[in-house]
This record gives structure tokens, sequence and C-alpha cells, in this order.
């Protein structure tokens, strides 16, 4: 049965009508038209529906309606836009760290949590912190290496 | 310029007009078939023909992949699009460049020669006689056919957009929102996914359709035979009614043949064998038999994001979005499958995940076209991700035999290489009948059309099976095995990737035999400058081996005739096999993008890591056993190389592609480099811990 949800997101409050249990990826994509969080596997194995929850990286996939209700969801459109974009978004794009880019967004919200985190974390850091994240293109020395120059920036 | 030697794409789409298109207010349009798969094609075409035409890349707009708009290019695959697809471009961009040229000349009253074309104005330099394209456009008309006519060049030669690294076009929207045919909307789209069988050739035979249509938010149940799809109002009560629909189907499901040890596996199938090449006598002066078999097993294409297309049916005609490779194609067999003539379907090509081959793209792209014409609303229709792993086709797997006869002065006189595998190459639309999936399974059903690999010199199964080596005896023996126990087609490099795995094995097997140095094995038969270069520039480049690494390296020329890549690896071996760097030299002739060549390299050789270190499909009797990420484990970022790869400049050569080189000559380095480190020679794929251990024996 539906039921209304307040949700903050990206900074505002939004009003959606679903059932409570229907996974917060869906709510994002479809209701809110944030199509920036993507949908892989939704099994909570490929990150690239991930999401900041109260400032953790949680795959969107994985989360429940009733579960946003009351914590502040941010997507990687509340990140930054191509007009505006965050020195992660702009990293990758200085490093050209995608190749098909389904899961990129996904990884650039883990790595906003980590940075904000750790300022400067080591490459194994970085990849730990990737450990939910799949890239099949095989992009990884790219997305290491544009995280590590947001880092450096971010930390100017 | 004679007819023959004209670039494909060109000669079979010759108009003008299919190629360019002068819009007012300074903008121009650029049409290509080749479409973009996270490859940065469509970047590239953009370079060469903002280059030809004289433009600033942002006056140029280009549409990709379109068969109301777009060239018919057959497939965006084989690394054929800047080879054949860039090719022509540039050929119809010249000469359109030209006919306005000289249209503005005769204008000017000035001698062509004398007009420069910068940023879309054609002038004489340092004075005020010009004409813009858009102020000549309606005075040259395109519609005419591609003539061959001598080009003016550029006055001032090339303008420098061919040969740098442009940012990619398409990734800022993709680093950020909405950029895929996942995230369209329309109104009134509903949401769909199909229930597959549970195995090949499962039968549904039983369905309570009453409970399906009662669950929440269903609008629509599709059952065609096999065939079951439901469209839903919201994304989640379609994935919800997914599985009530497996609840409410039986189904009758004939056993799959059982899973052993690739080499025994295909062995055991009928083969058909042909010599499909053969070079100098069979007899030779060898002294000693170097003699090994090698193998992979099936591998999955894994895409992160699964396979999605959306269809709108209207009263004359269905509207197709998808990720194809082969948009023309795609309407082709669509229309077939419906029993419409071709101009009744429109296929628009929308960007998707990662591409490496024939996935499921085709596939959803008809389930979503049949639900659409059934429920009359707008269908989103995604497969899920066990969907993917399951029903996509998967690469072929492959048993090489090579045996390899060297004379008492070293030389390698003698080398047979035996290959078993399926065809590497079913895409709708190349041969005869439906390559489909739910037009096997719906009522009535298609036959699934039987097998044909592509021949060589490009080839299939045997593509690369021709060492490129100058050994005076050669002989290619493809057992070709017709049946098929598991869906098959092209993954990337197709048979390229176990051939060259073999023959840079062998090539280490026989140095390691002689005491020479692999580097100098390989250039010892090799007569190719360009090959040697590339070989020893990876040498190079990778220096001085680090202590504790074992280091290997494996090279060919793609396909024997694109791009040529040596690769060196370096691995460590503690609780797993690890590489942990590598190197690559890459000569692809004149380079459009150089970041995009590296980009593409880097990709394949952790793709190609990915398939060496961990994959294979696995089944049991009851269907593929790949139901989710934790059944097909892929390259992490824990075991990410570094990578390093150096281009080979050869501005001067034509352009060759580069997008699959790197595969085969990876999973050698990786063989190569675990022998150098470990001493063990692990001749099967994947180089799990436990082959390694068996290999010890």
């Amino acid at each position: 049965m539906s039921e209304s949800f307040t949700l903050r997101v990206n900074g505002r409050t939004r009003v959606v009508k679903a059932e409570r249990s229907v996974p917060l990826v869906y709510v994002l994509r479809n209701d809110l038209g944030l199509k920036g969080t993507r949908l892989g596997c939704g099994t909570g194995h490929c990150g690239a529906c991930t999401v900041l929850y109260d400032g953790n990286a949680v795959q969107s996939c994985d989360t429940p309606l009733w579960a946003a209700q009351g914590h502040e969801i941010t997507t990687i459109e509340g990140l930054g836009s191509a007009e505006r974009p965050h020195p992660l978004q702009r990293a990758f794009l200085e490093e050209q760290a995608a190749q098909c880019g389904y899961c990129i967004d996904g990884i650039i919200v883990s790595a906003a949590a980590l940075l904000t985190r750790k300022a400067r974390p080591t490459r194994d850091e970085i990849a730990a912190a990737l450990g939910r994240h799949l890239c099949r293109c095989g992009t990884h020395a790219r997305i290491l290496r544009a995280i590590e120059r947001a880092a450096r920036e971010m930390a100017r | 310029m004679s007819a023959p030697e004209l670039p494909l794409s060109l000669r079979t789409n010759p108009r003008l007009d299919r190629w360019v298109r002068f819009d007012g207010d300074g903008k121009v349009a650029v049409f290509s078939g080749k479409v973009e798969l996270g490859q940065g094609i469509v970047t590239a075409m953009a370079q060469i023909a903002a280059e030809e035409l004289g433009v600033e890349p942002a006056q140029l707009a280009i549409v990709a992949g379109d068969t109301t708009a777009a060239p018919d290019e057959w497939y965006t695959a084989g690394s054929q699009s800047i080879e054949v697809g860039g090719a022509s471009m540039r050929r119809a961009c010249a000469e359109v460049r030209t006919l306005f040229v000289e249209a503005a000349a005769a204008e000017l009253e000035v001698a062509p020669g004398d007009l420069e074309v910068r940023a879309g104005v054609i002038g004489v330099p340092g004075t005020d006689l010009k004409r813009s394209y858009w102020e000549l456009a309606r005075k040259v008309s395109l519609a005419r056919d591609y003539s061959g006519r001598p080009v003016w060049p550029h006055k001032a030669g090339r303008l420098g957009l061919v040969g740098t690294s442009a940012p990619r076009r398409d990734l800022p929207a993709k680093l950020g929102g909405a950029a895929y045919v996942h995230d369209m909307t329309l109104p009134g789209m509903v949401h769909a996914r199909v229930l597959r069988p549970p195995a090949y050739g499962a039968r549904l035979v039983a369905l309570d359709e009453a409970v399906l249509r009662a669950a929440p938010g269903v609008v629509a149940v599709v059952r065609s035979g096999d065939f079951l799809a439901v469209a839903a109002e919201r994304e989640e009560q379609a994935v919800a009614a997914l599985e009530v629909a497996r609840r409410a189907a039986r189904w009758e499901t004939p056993p799959m043949p059982e899973q052993t040890e690739t080499v025994r596996f295909l062995m055991g199938l009928p083969a058909r064998p042909s010599k499909v090449f053969f070079k100098g006598t069979a007899a030779t002066s060898g002294t000693r038999r170097f003699e090994a078999m090698y193998s992979r097993p099936y591998l999955a294409h894994a895409s992160v994001g699964p396979s999605c297309a959306l269809a709108v049916a209207e009263a004359d005609r269905i509207r197709i979005w998808s990720h194809t490779q082969g948009p023309h194609m795609l309407r082709g067999q669509i229309a077939k499958a419906l029993g419409l003539p071709d101009t009744a379907v429109e296929v628009m090509h929308r960007d998707g995940a990662g591409c490496y081959g024939h996935n499921g793209a085709d596939d959803v792209a008809f389930d979503a076209a049949v639900v659409a014409r059934a429920c009359g609303r707008p269908v989103m229709l995604q497969w899920t991700r066990a969907d993917e792993l399951r029903w996509a086709p998967f690469g072929s797997a492959m048993a090489v035999k090579i045996a390899a006869d060297v004379d008492s002065g070293g030389r390698i006189v003698g080398w047979k290489h035996e290959l078993w595998s399926h065809t590497h190459v079913k895409r709708p639309g190349r041969g005869e009948g439906i390559e489909l999936l739910a037009a096997w399974h719906m009522d009535p059903p298609v036959p699934v059309p039987p097998a044909a690999d592509l021949p060589l010199p490009a080839g299939g199964g045997d593509r690369n099976a021709v060492p490129i080596y100058d050994f005076p005896h050669q002989e290619v023996v493809y057992h070709f095995l017709p049946e098929m126990p598991l869906r098959v087609s092209a993954l990337r490099s197709l048979g390229a990737f176990a051939n060259v795995f073999a023959i840079e094995s062998m090539m280490d097997e026989i140095a390691g035999g002689l005491g020479v140095d692999p580097l100098e094995l390989r250039l010892r038969h090799l007569a190719d400058e360009r090959g040697r270069d590339v070989l020893r520039a990876a040498a190079r480049a990778a220096g001085a081996k680090r202590p504790g690494t074992g280091r290997g390296m494996g090279f060919a020329r793609y396909k024997n005739l694109s791009a040529y890549c040596a690769v060196m690896a370096e691995v460590e071996i503690a609780q797993k096999l690890r590489v942990r760097r590598v190197i690559a030299a890459v000569d692809a002739g004149l380079v459009v993008n150089p970041d995009g060549l590296r980009n593409q390299v880097e990709g394949g050789i952790v793709q190609a890591a990915s398939w060496t270190l961990k994959e294979q499909v696995r089944w049991t009797r009851e269907g593929i056993a790949l139901h989710g990420w934790e059944d097909y484990p892929i390259l992490g970022f824990d075991e990410a190389p570094d990578i390093e790869v150096v281009i080979v400049e050869r501005p001067e050569a034509p352009s060759l592609g580069a997008g699959e080189c790197a595969a085969g000559p990876t999973a050698a380095a990786i063989a190569n480099a675990l022998y150098d480190g470990l001493g063990v020679r692990a001749r099967h794929l994947p180089l799990t811990l436990e082959r390694i251990a068996a290999a010890m024996d």
C-alpha cells in the first residue's frame, strides 16, 4: 500500500508516494528524476546506485524508502552538475576517468564520502573504499588517479 | 581514387548529405553509423569531421546510429570504427569542403588554392574576401554521390584537430545525471521485465495468469509460447511482478550437458575440421618439437548496466531507442520478426553501459518492441542482473593445440595450430534467420539460425591463429563445433584472445627450452619492422625487472591487419596471482585521439587481466549458474595493476583499429610472467590458485 514519505534529498524536502519497502533507487530515479543514480544489479553488489546517507556511502538499491525518511540523502546531482562540478567531477573529467561511465557516478559518491572522512587517503585506502564498486571497462587506474587528484585539489 | 579502394561505409552510403548537413546559424551536423559504446568514438569522429571540414569542434554536432538519419554502417564492432567509419567520414568531409572551396572561389573570383578554411569560413588570408559554409549552403547541393574528385588540401596543412587528446564529448553529462537510454522517460511510460526461462530449451507448460494480472500496478501480461513479460505502472512493481510470475509459472526444463574442463568439454562435441591456412611444405627440418594444449572457458560480457530499451508502438511504426551496436541491422531483424516492412521500424541509438561485443542490447530492444505492441504505451524494459549474466550470448570457449618444430640452429621451422571452438559471431542480421532471443521463445518460434564463423584473414575463432612470425611452415586447422550447448556470439577480440594467448605462451615455452631470451626469440622470427619496434618499445619502457616479481611478454598485430600491441606484465604470487604492473606499446598508425587510444588499451588490459585471472562461466544440469556478481567475480579496485601505454608514433600511416589489440597479448604476458616468477606453466584459463597448483603437479 502506498504511503507518503517526506525525504530530504540534495538539501531539499521532497514528498513521494510509494510503498514503504520500495528500494530508494527507484524513487530517486523515477519519482524525483535523479537519473545519475544508476540501477546496476539491484542486489547491492556493484555500487552503481551509491548515494550519501547522512554522509555515508550506501547502495540505494539496498535501502528501503522508509529507512531514508528523516535522513539526509545526497545523490550525484547534489554534489555538482556539468555547469558547477564538484572537485571530484572536475578531476574525473581532467583525467578522462571513464569509458562507458555507467559505474562512475556511484564511484564519485563513494569517493566524496571517503574524502570527507579522510582528506588525503593513500591509494590502498581509495581502492579499499571502492571495494563494493565494479567497473567492467577497466578504467580502474584512471579512477584511482582522479580521486587522488581531487583529494589534492580539495586539500589546497 | 577508384571505387573498390573506397572505405566500405562510403561505398554503400555514397550520398554526401548522408554524412554532412549545414544547418542555419553556423552549425554543421555530421552523421555516423558508428555509435558510442564507451570507447569514445563519437569524440574521435567529430575530430575527424571538424579537421576535414575546417570548422571549430563547437560548431559541429554529431548524430550517431539512427535509422532515420545516419548512414547504415552495419555494426560498431571489430575495431573497425576508425579504420572504416573514420576513413569514410574523412573522405566525405574532404569532398564537401572541396565543393564549397570551389563554389567560394567562383564567387570571389580567386583560385581555389588561395583559399583557406577556418572555423567554417572560406577566405583568402589577409583579405576580406570570404564566404562561410552557411552563406554558400543554398548554392552547393550535397544531394549528390561522393565522386572521389581531387580535394583541395588545407592551405595551412593539417589543422591539428586530429592527433590531439580532445576530451570526450559525452562525459560531462555522464558524470552527473541522465545520459543513457536507461534514463529516458516518455509520458505514459510503463516499466517492463521479462521472465526468462530457467534454462535453454525450457518450455512454459503452465501459468497462473490471473494471479499475475492481479499483482499491484500490472498493466499488461504478455505471453507468447515460452515468452513471458509483465508491464507495470512503476518500476518496482514490474520487479515485484516478476517474482509473482516466477511462482506462477511452471517449466519443463531439459538438462544441460555436464560442465567439465574446457578442453574435455569441447573435444566431446562433434567437430567439422578444416585447414584454414597453410604455408610452406609439410616436411620440416625440425630436430626438436614443442607441443602443448591451451584453453579458455566461456566468458560473459558482464556489463555493469543491464541491457535496456525504450519502445513506442504507434499506428504505423515502432520507434525504439537502444544501445545496439547496429541500429540498421536491428531494425531489419525486428521488422522481420514482427512481419513488418523495414520502414515501419525506427531505431535510434542511445548510449548504454559498456559494450564489449554482442550482448543483450538487441534482444532487449525486441523484448521492448513486443511489449509495447501489446500494451499500447511507451515501454521501458530492462533486463535483470541475472538475465544479463545468463541470457546474453557468451564468448565461445576455445581449446588450442600448438606443435612447433625447431631446427638445430634454434629457428622455428614448423608451426601447427589447431583450435576447437564454436562460432564467434552470431550477430542479428549478419546471416539468414533471426538472431533475437524472444523470437526463439515466442509462438510460433523461429528456429535458431545455424552458426557460420567469420572467415580469415580477419577470422572469428581463427582470428590471429596465423602467427605473425616468419615460420617457413605454418598450418592452421579449425575444428569448428557447430553445436552450441551455450548461447555464444562475439566477445571483444573473438578468437584472438585464446589464439594469441596460446601462440605467445608457446613462444616463451620455446625460448625457455632453448635458453634464449623471449624478446630475442621473437625478434629472430619477426621481419615486420613495425612489430619489431613495438616489441622493443615495450621492453624499453618496462625497464629493469623489480625483485620478487615475475615478468612476461605477449605480442600480436590484431587480426594481423590492425594495431600492433606488445604487453609486458609484472606479477607477484602470494595468496593469489596479482598483476602489479603492465606496460603496453601500441602502433595504431595515425592516432586520432591519443588519450582515447590509451584509455581503450588500458581498459583492454584490465578486462583481459580479469578474464585471465578470474573469469569462467559455470553451469549445472539445471542451467547457467550465474545469478549475480557473486557467481561471476571480475577484477576489483584492490587488484588493479598500474598501467603505462606507450604510443609508437606513425602519423604517416593509415589509422588502425586498436580497441581490442591488448586482449591476447595481456593474457600471454601474465601467463609468461607467472612462469618467470614461479616456474609454473599454466595453460588453461582462468589462472586461479587451484589451476596454478594443478599445473605444478
